[in-house]
């Protein structure tokens, strides 16, 4: 059984905009699943969809077996959501919104409170607990939203862009925190801008634009067919012109940065051999952009691939 | 679906609503008691006095009942309006739209609430009435009964209100040019016997009529109409909104895209 299935999932708002165009996908239980698609891509619709808070126009989604558009209530039994937008009771202290939302689940007060108590320590935020909400900055506000969707202890959880807006230390501890609840067992759905997260965390990957699904394959085959990678280069001295290496494609960004491009049959070693050999002296290197971020901007700029394609 | 998940979940949301009233006290309890002790000052004892009996009752006596479910009224469907259209503005109500309660425990949770902020501040108003005039109850059952369903007829319909409201002034609309003249013409202040033939006709369109005639029946044991017909109106209300309001939470009108 899936933890997620979806099938011809389409979408078409009032105003006659179609958000998804016949969405199929499958995800395992216990995976770590990235959805990424740019900002309109559908993703949220989709999402909105799976949480019952969007009615799609056709298709079905089931979450582990139970369709969503035949009994929601079941289907929700089984969902935690942390939605991009923050949609709790700003006035309320978050001990009562994690508490409240158990009961949501049906489950009694004495345990809500001894849920919400080792949610909001596991999260950092219990010294939190019972001051106003409002008074939490973004990244406490964004980490309540977990601690709230992990109360019932969901087996399918769903996080639209969770660390958006989150500083990087507080966005590693979140990546800890979302990947020890993905190792015990509980399936992840996560969408995300920051393509180092998915590529750091995520098992299987779908691509989502234009209301489709343009690529839906694992992490590893994906990054697998990159086949250019782009380095940035930071010289010792100056150069006045730009060296030529066989095979690659050199370019200087300034006189002390190269930006190289290597296809992947091609090793790190010939290039600094060859630099040295010019008498260049490279300081440091680091990639141009994430190798996730380059297929992605491919994927999307081309809108090449199968639809469908690893499902 | 589990008897707990439906218990538990209908003791949260009514445990939220009453937390929220009582938190926000200056806006929910005081104000009502204020402005019905000034109707109590500047009706019942500076005008009353010159106006004499009604119905074999002192005007004070006799404008007590028509200000308590007015207070009723008014509150209920205030709580459920503001309280419902402030969780979907704020977003919070989908904090209930994806957990798996059904909708019709979604809306108990939430009418029970405006019930009970309507019988909060009832309570207080006639606790106030008190320091005016004694009043001995005649028909106590039919009293708490017709108050009760009032409440409740008032917070179905805040909850339409509510569902439809795209904005703020969207919930202010209905309140001011709908419910303060039906309650105000439904003889809060007058018997109706003191109208011509033909604003006494109109008078019994508004439903708003039966439900201050009952409850002045259940506290003097006078009413302008039958209680039977008091008590038919208030049944249809309820069950029509409530057929309503659960018609327009299934189909996600307002709340789901």
């Amino acid at each position: 059984m899936y933890a997620l299935e979806v099938n011809n999932l389409k979408k078409t708002y009032s105003n006659g905009v179609q958000a998804l165009k016949g969405i199929s996908l499958k995800v395992d239980e216990g995976d770590f699943f990235a959805l990424l698609g740019p900002n309109g891509a559908g993703k949220s619709t989709l999402i909105g969809i799976i949480s019952s808070l969007v009615n799609s126009t056709s298709g079905e989604s089931l979450v582990f077996g139970t369709s969503v558009q035949k009994d929601r209530s079941k289907a929700m039994s089984y969902i935690g959501l942390v939605p991009q937008e923050l949609n709790f009771n700003q006035f309320e202290k978050p001990v009562e919104i994690v508490v409240n939302q158990a009961g949501y689940y049906g489950i009694p007060r004495d345990i809500a409170l001894q849920r919400a108590e080792k949610y909001l320590k596991q999260l950092s935020l219990w010294d939190k607990a019972e001051k106003p909400s409002r008074t939490l900055s973004g990244g406490m506000k964004r980490r309540l939203m977990i601690a709230r969707a992990m109360v019932n202890e969901p087996r399918l959880l769903i996080l639209d862009e969770p660390t958006a807006g989150v500083d990087i230390e507080i966005r590693r501890s979140m990546w800890e925190f979302i990947r020890e609840i993905n190792d015990n067992g509980t399936t992840v759905i996560l969408t995300t801008h920051y393509l180092e997260e998915a590529e750091n965390l995520c098992r299987n990957i779908a691509i989502i634009d234009h209301g489709k699904i343009i690529k839906n394959t694992d992490m590893k085959s994906l990054l697998a067919t990159l086949d250019v990678e782009t380095f940035v280069l930071d010289l010792r001295e100056a150069v006045d012109h730009c060296p030529v290496v066989e095979g690659m494609e050199i370019n200087v960004r300034d006189e002390r940065t190269l930006e190289a491009s290597l296809p992947k049959q091609k090793s790190l070693n010939t290039l600094f051999a060859e630099l040295e050999r010019q008498g260049i002296h490279v300081l440091s290197m680091r990639n141009k952009a994430n190798r996730l971020e380059e297929l992605f901007i491919g994927l999307v700029e081309t809108g090449h691939g199968q639809e469908g394609a690893g499902t | 679906m589990s008897s707990s998940l439906i218990w538990v979940g209908y003791k949260t949301i009514v445990r939220k609503e009453i937390t929220r009233i009582l938190r926000i006290w200056g806006q929910t309890i005081v104000p009502p008691a204020i402005t019905m002790t000034l109707y109590f000052i500047i009706f019942g004892e500076l005008i009353g006095r010159r106006i004499g009996e009604m119905g074999g009752f002192t005007y004070m006596q006799y404008i007590v009942p028509g200000l308590v479910i007015m207070s009723v009224i008014t509150n209920s469907y205030g709580n459920m309006v503001s309280s419902f259209f402030g969780a979907k503005f704020g977003k919070h109500i989908e904090e209930l739209l994806i957990s798996p309660l059904p909708n019709w425990v979604i809306l108990t949770g939430y009418v029970t609430g405006a019930l009970a902020r309507g019988l909060m501040v009832g309570t207080v108003v006639m606790g106030v009435s008190l320091f005016f005039t004694p009043i001995e109850v005649q028909h106590p059952l039919v009293m708490f009964t017709v108050l009760l369903l009032t409440a409740i007829v008032f917070a179905l319909a805040g909850m339409v209100n509510a569902i439809f409201a795209q904005k703020f002034d969207d919930i202010a609309i209905i309140p001011t040019f709908v419910l303060a003249p039906l309650t105000y013409l439904g003889g809060v202040f007058y018997s109706i016997a003191l109208l011509p033939v033909f604003w006494q006709n109109v008078s019994v369109a508004n439903p708003i009529l039966y439900m201050v005639n009952g409850f002045r029946y259940g506290m003097l044991g006078v009413s302008d109409v039958s209680l039977v017909k008091t008590y038919v109106v208030i049944v249809i209300a309820g069950a029509v909104l409530f057929s309503w309001c659960m018609f327009l939470l299934n189909r996600g009108t307002g709340l789901r895209t």
